[in-house]
């Protein structure tokens, strides 16, 4: 073990964390929203729209993600001059777009399989009492489909929350130094695979155990009805009691 | 776009993109292969009595599954020649130059990565089998390895099945990664193609319907796998 070489190559390594994390969040918003979308088209009873969604979702999740990127950084130079001509070129021939672009089709391809999957589960009775208050379309969505479904949907979009940090590494390919491109700079320099990996692989555990966990707080959040009687960690950590001051009783206490 | 870039033959490419499509279905199998019996041994360790075995299956399956692919696949290309040639000279004295060859590095990696997600899969089906049939078994008399072998492994087998074919639609676009290092699958032949023709949309988009191609069919495969494994079962 070279631990002179860990001394040099940690802050360098860990400088990188802000571009992973970059790509990692702006593509899961962007992706998100388009998730969204896209399962409510898979949703409807627009054969058209159903098929879009339904073709989308296919092809995406059928193709590695590193043919999306190379078909995006590099398929677009074959067509330069029309991109020129039409002003995009400015755009693709940018790698952190190219990146952001494909990460982006990609988890949203991933991601509105999972939203579907959490508005196919908020109960018939629920949209029925929604209707019968006079509630319909946007306002349904926005008030009762989407909470319910957003709960339902949260420890499998944590998973891909996860997958798209690792798939971030991808973005090295094209040029991007992450933490991925800077950790293979480094062993390519110095032939010192292990120790690289080792912090390389450390910033990585780090970042998916953070998500891991904002992810149970935000589903401890969304659904406090499911946690109330349980004493919170800090509460577990000191010994002290549930601190249910000021709350109803939860239910197991009603019960005896 | 030039379609006849594409033809069979010296003049075009199409049949070394197929032949491409022939190395990634290769390497994907074994590298599968590799990971199912990786996962079966991890998965054991993880329900084993022994504290030691499911920490070391959770180190493994936690660490696989929370690092970018990439980054195992640069330590075993970068490290694996050298932890050989290690091996080589201090156990059976050899001295020359030998590396890992390009095949069997991709394998490792993509397996180790295949293994630590069939870990979860098969560990899921071995408990999803009733107790009861276990007891029913040892009630008639069958011996811990003909227990294994009629009772348990026939239905984890079915259990799975939904889950391994997950994983194998993981390994099959994770092997486009060792494009990477060098091994001339269909990814790397798309980009040696796109390099001396100057036409990288027509090779990647090429590159793209093999894929698609390759994860229609063995995905088809895979759900009549399943009917096949599930005609013995009562449905409502």
């Amino acid at each position: 073990m070279d631990w002179e070489l860990i001394g040099e190559s940690w802050p360098v390594l860990v400088a990188a964390i802000p571009e992973t994390l970059v790509l990692a969040i702006s593509s899961l918003a962007i992706g998100f929203v388009l998730a969204i979308g896209i399962a409510v088209l898979r949703l409807s009873d627009n054969r058209l729209a159903w098929a879009a969604a339904y073709g989308y979702v296919y092809v995406f999740r059928s193709t590695p993600l590193l043919v999306q990127i190379f078909l995006i950084y590099y398929g677009s130079g074959q067509f330069r001059p029309f991109f020129e001509d039409i002003g995009l070129w400015y755009f693709l021939r940018d790698p952190w777009f190219c990146a952001i672009t494909a990460l982006t089709l990609n988890t949203a391809a991933y991601a509105s399989e999972i939203i579907r999957g959490g508005i196919q589960s908020v109960p018939w009775g629920q949209l029925e009492a929604a209707r019968a208050c006079g509630m319909s379309g946007l306002l349904l969505f926005r008030r009762i489909i989407f909470p319910i479904a957003i709960r339902q949907a949260l420890p499998g979009y944590g998973n891909e929350i996860i997958l798209m940090v690792k798939a971030t590494s991808l973005a090295s390919t094209i040029t991007i130094l992450e933490v991925t491109g800077e950790a293979k700079k480094i062993i390519a320099a110095t032939w010192s695979p292990v120790e690289v990996f080792i912090i390389a692989g450390a910033i990585y555990l780090a970042i998916n155990f953070a998500v891991t966990r904002i992810v149970q707080w935000a589903e401890v959040r969304l659904s406090p009805q499911l946690y109330r009687d349980r004493p919170s960690w800090f509460a577990r950590l000191t010994g002290a009691g549930a601190d249910t001051a000021g709350r109803s009783p939860a239910i197991s206490d009603q019960l005896h | 776009m030039d379609l006849t870039l594409l033809g069979w033959g010296d003049r075009g490419w199409g049949d070394e993109m197929v032949f491409g499509a022939m190395m990634t279905l290769a390497v994907a199998a074994s590298s599968y292969l590799l990971g199912i019996v990786i996962g079966a041994g991890a998965a054991a360790m993880k329900l084993s009595h022994w504290l030691v075995l499911r920490w070391l299956a959770d180190v493994y399956t936690t660490i696989i599954r929370g690092i970018p692919e990439l980054l195992v696949i640069y330590l075993v290309f970068f490290g694996g020649g050298a932890l050989l040639r290690t091996i080589a000279k201090g156990v059976f004295g050899y001295g020359e130059f030998i590396d890992l060859p390009i095949f069997i590095t991709g394998m490792i990696c993509i397996g180790l990565s295949a293994g630590a997600y069939s870990t979860e899969v098969i560990r899921g089906a071995v408990l999803a089998v009733p107790r009861g049939q276990i007891e029913a078994a040892r009630a008639v008399g069958m011996g811990k390895v003909l227990r294994f072998r009629r009772i348990l492994v026939p239905q984890v087998a079915r259990y799975a099945l939904p889950g391994l074919g997950n994983v194998w639609q993981l390994t099959l676009k994770e092997t486009s990664l060792i494009s990477v290092i060098g091994l001339v699958e269909v990814m790397r032949q798309a980009t040696v193609g796109a390099g001396s023709t100057k036409e990288p949309f027509t090779f990647y988009i090429t590159a793209f319907v093999l894929y698609l191609g390759l994860a229609s069919i063995s995905n088809r495969g895979f759900l009549r796998a399943e009917t096949w494994a599930n005609r013995g079962v009562r449905t409502s």
